[in-house]
């Protein structure tokens, strides 16, 4: 049923994109078998999974999940605490290792071994935590683990002063002015540190951006620019996961959303087939909900 | 509207001024603290302060910098390394035995002594990463192993707790030189360990103000898990600052063994705690992520200050314990209370 879905959207924009594109894509995309021969013309994901399932110990964290993500459009992943979110996005971030199912990047088929695989292969992520080390400098945060270098041999160091101006020009662009890029990067407001967080990885030319629950710990006006950002990146023509438990702010910029229900996949909708309210009340549990409505005596 | 919304915390925050600059490094408080004892003894001890008293000073606090900078590295990287004072011993009693019962030119045993020494090192890190365990146990056992061995070889081997006198060996010249040899500058007698001290700091000041390594080494005494997941290799960084401390563990040993001829095996325990007390003074945090070189530098120079200061202010050497205990409090406090008002007022 989902899969016709994806196949209508995605045929749709190809058509869109260009009337070059069924020549060369069917060869190149095992996963177009699946929908048959409609799948002619139907654009690659940057990451497809399918049938994905990971186990800890005994515990099933995943089971059965399946998502893509296209180049400028935002793939929101929707789901409770213990839903199996952050299961999820350690697989594509390359911080675990899926048991069963495919995880295609580019249409192939792969397994990441480690976040620097999954850097190399484009795949940015921003992590709750940020992935920030507090008492660094900002700009030393900013390039941590990719730092550009000048000179040679024994020489060889650090480009301080690029990095500096980057870093500041960069957030510049995303609208934060730090006249100080060398106060440690724990002195920030938590928005700026998200946003400090995708312009790095926007920088160093992420593919797919990966955001788990950016605006979790945020206030409203603090989550409204930080939404703006994600949908900047996208508009760069990104594909971005957005993990959340927020379905007001999944709808605000999502194109197709994903709900997980304790390990499982329990809906797939693209951005049409589905209205806020009926993804805020799928997300707070459906039919859980009606029986809790009545449970409380309210109905 | 961005612009409102962003500009108005940017307003809230005070311009950092030069003092407040000054005042967020961590040497401060070992810096102060490094005067404050200067003082202190330059008052209360006669010829505290002359030239030959320097080189004195200079010497003492050289044989414990050259192991707090590898030290502070470390523990900038968030890790300990309980192993550090008798590794030195260790390293010492290789080099010597090595070139003894192989009658081989004293340059050969320490190279050996180098290699074995640095196998130590990654042995630290390699188990700690493999195995998860904090680096306090994982050192302590390399700790105890070590004395064990220390002694348990040279009996073994010599039949006495000291190696046998390798003066008259090829190369011993040039190797004291190298280790251990007195230089005149401008009238005052000059360790080589001065200069071995020196520099290892500019070269750790270096690599961590200046390389993808120092970075790194931040990052990982900051948020190991953080420095992960942007794809920092937490693991070799670990093990590297491991054989750090073998090699400055290295030098301190062939040192210990040039200065004289032979080496008794059962010196070195309870350096480990010198070093990281240097360390702590210098401002390095205990728990990673925050420190520097030459604040270790300084630690080291006010522990030399304060054991010869006693000497020379014929004090009971008795006391030197509780002024050692009393200023790494002292330190320590300075450098929590600096830091937080540097951050407080950011």
């Amino acid at each position: 049923m989902t899969e016709s879905k994806q196949a209508a959207t995605g045929s749709g924009r190809a058509t869109a994109s260009g009337p070059s594109a069924p020549a060369g894509t069917p060869a190149e995309t095992p996963a177009g078998s699946a929908g048959g021969a409609s799948g002619a013309g139907e654009r690659v994901p940057l990451v497809e999974l399918t049938g994905v399932a990971k186990r800890y110990g005994t515990v099933r964290a995943l089971e059965g999940v399946g998502l893509e993500v296209h180049a400028g459009e935002i793939t929101c992943v929707l789901g409770d605490n213990g839903a199996g979110k952050s299961t999820l996005i350690k697989i594509i971030a390359g911080l675990h290792q899926h048991d069963a199912g495919t995880l295609r990047i580019d249409g192939e088929e792969t397994r990441l071994g480690s976040p620097r695989e999954a850097l190399d292969l484009g795949i940015a992520t921003v992590h709750q935590n940020l992935a920030v080390v507090p008492l660094m400098p900002v700009w030393r945060n900013f390039f941590l683990g990719s730092e550009p270098r000048k000179g040679s041999g024994p020489f060889k160091r650090l480009d301080t002063e690029h990095m500096r101006r980057t870093t500041r020009a960069e957030l510049l662009r995303m609208g934060i002015d730090l006249r100080d890029v060398d106060q440690p990067i724990g002195t920030l407001s938590g928005g700026e540190r998200q946003c400090v967080a995708i312009a790095r990885a926007v920088y160093f030319g992420a593919k797919v951006l990966v955001l788990d629950e950016p605006t979790a710990a945020l206030g409203v006006k603090q989550s409204g620019v930080v939404l703006k950002y994600v949908a900047a990146a996208r508009d760069q023509g990104l594909g971005v996961v957005l993990i959340t438990h927020n379905p007001h702010h999944a709808h605000l910029v999502g194109d197709r959303f994903v709900l997980l229900r304790r390990g499982t996949m329990v809906g797939h909708h693209t951005r049409d087939g589905i209205t806020l309210d009926e993804l805020t009340r799928q997300m707070a549990g459906g039919a859980d909900l009606d029986a809790l409505v009545h449970e409380l005596g309210r109905d | 509207m961005s612009a409102a919304l962003d500009t108005v915390p940017e307003e809230r925050i005070p311009q950092g001024s030069p003092l407040r600059k000054l005042l967020a490094r961590p040497e401060l408080g070992s810096v102060v603290g490094a005067l404050a004892v200067l003082v202190f003894f330059a008052c209360t001890a006669d010829g505290f302060l002359r030239a030959s008293s320097l080189g004195t000073v200079l010497y003492a606090s050289s044989t414990i910098g050259i192991m707090a900078v590898p030290v502070a590295l470390l523990m900038i990287g968030g890790e300990f390394d309980l192993s550090a004072g008798v590794m030195v011993t260790s390293s010492a009693l290789i080099s010597s035995m090595f070139s003894y019962q192989m009658t081989a030119n004293t340059w050969v045993g320490a190279g050996v002594s180098l290699l074995v020494t640095l196998a130590v090192g990654a042995f630290n890190g390699f188990v700690l990463t493999r195995t998860k365990l904090p680096s306090f146990i994982v050192t302590l056992g390399t700790f105890l192993m070590l004395t064990g061995l220390n002694l348990g070889l040279t009996k073994l081997i010599d039949g006495t707790v000291s190696t046998k006198s390798i003066a008259d060996m090829q190369g011993f010249p040039s190797a004291r030189a190298v280790f251990a040899s007195t230089l005149t500058v401008g009238g005052v007698d000059l360790k080589v360990t001065v200069l071995w001290w020196l520099g290892l700091v500019v070269l750790a000041s270096w690599i961590l103000l200046r390389t993808r390594a120092g970075n790194w080494i931040f990052a990982v005494g900051g948020d190991r898990e953080a420095a992960r997941a942007v794809g920092v290799p937490v693991n070799r960084t670990r093990i590297g600052l491991y054989m750090g401390v073998a090699f400055g563990a290295w030098i301190s040993g062939q040192h210990l063994l040039f200065s004289f001829d032979a080496v008794q095996s059962g010196e070195g325990v309870g350096n480990e705690l010198i070093y990281i007390i240097a360390a702590v003074i210098g401002g390095c945090l205990i728990t990673g992520g925050y420190g520097s070189a030459v604040g270790s530098a300084v630690g080291a120079l006010l522990f030399g200050m304060t054991s010869k200061g006693i000497v020379f202010a014929e004090w009971n050497p008795d006391w030197f314990k509780f002024f050692l205990g009393a200023m790494l409090l002292l330190a320590t406090l300075l450098n929590h209370w600096v830091r937080k008002r540097a951050e407080a007022a950011k």
